[in-house]
């Protein structure tokens, strides 16, 4: 069922389809919103896609690691990590579409 | 940034565009990737990130408050991996283009 990738292409065809812009402009939107999401997520802003979920830049303090191989332990510096979170509506609409359990009755709209 | 600020600095960035139009396409975007992810497809856009949709077997739960135990059924949870170049942007690493 994992057989398909969707890339930066299949969104560009999307918008191309959707509005009557040019192939190029509708690429290069697409480009632009991921560029302008990545932006306000590097000045640590959160960004909330409502219907979709959020973006969030988490700082981790420096911890001791291992190397699994090795057993060797290394220090693993202080960084920042992106978590996202996915938003109900979108859990809900994927499990309604793969037949797992949704976390809401089956009633709103997706 | 919710996703109005977004529309908004598309907006200033494309005065020619309607802010109708901006708002079709920021909505086609994530629309299409949740599209993508109901069809159990990964969804990879390099520089930024890859979102996939992971399977979490049924299991015999625990309601943490009272100790009983419940089933919890099958459920498919969406699941995002940062790209590389993001990731080293966030941590102020600039320059590598490619993932």
């Amino acid at each position: 069922m994992t057989d398909t990738t969707v890339t930066r292409a299949q969104l560009a065809e999307a918008v191309y389809q959707e509005v009557g812009l040019s192939r190029n402009d509708s690429a290069q939107l697409v480009d632009v919103i991921l560029e302008e999401v990545s932006q306000a997520l590097i000045r640590e802003e959160m960004v909330k896609l409502s219907s979709f979920g959020s973006f969030q830049v988490r700082s981790k303090g420096q911890r001791v690691g291992r190397n699994p191989k090795t057993g060797q332990e290394v220090p693993i510096l202080p960084r920042k990590v992106l978590v996202f979170r996915a938003s109900h509506v979108l859990k809900d609409k994927i499990n309604r579409a793969l037949g797992g359990t949704t976390s809401t009755p089956a009633t709103g709209s997706v | 940034m919710t996703k109005s600020d977004l529309i908004l600095r598309l907006a200033e960035k494309y005065p020619h565009l309607l802010q109708r139009d901006i708002e079709r396409i920021v909505n086609t975007v994530f629309d299409e990737i949740s599209n993508a992810l109901a069809r159990n497809n990964r969804v990879e856009l390099r520089g930024f990130g890859a979102f996939s949709v992971k399977k979490r077997d049924a299991r015999q739960g625990r309601n943490p408050r009272t100790g009983e135990s419940v089933s919890v059924s099958e459920k498919f949870v969406p699941f995002f991996k940062t790209g590389k170049q993001l990731r080293d942007r966030l941590n102020g690493i600039e320059g590598t283009s490619d993932e």
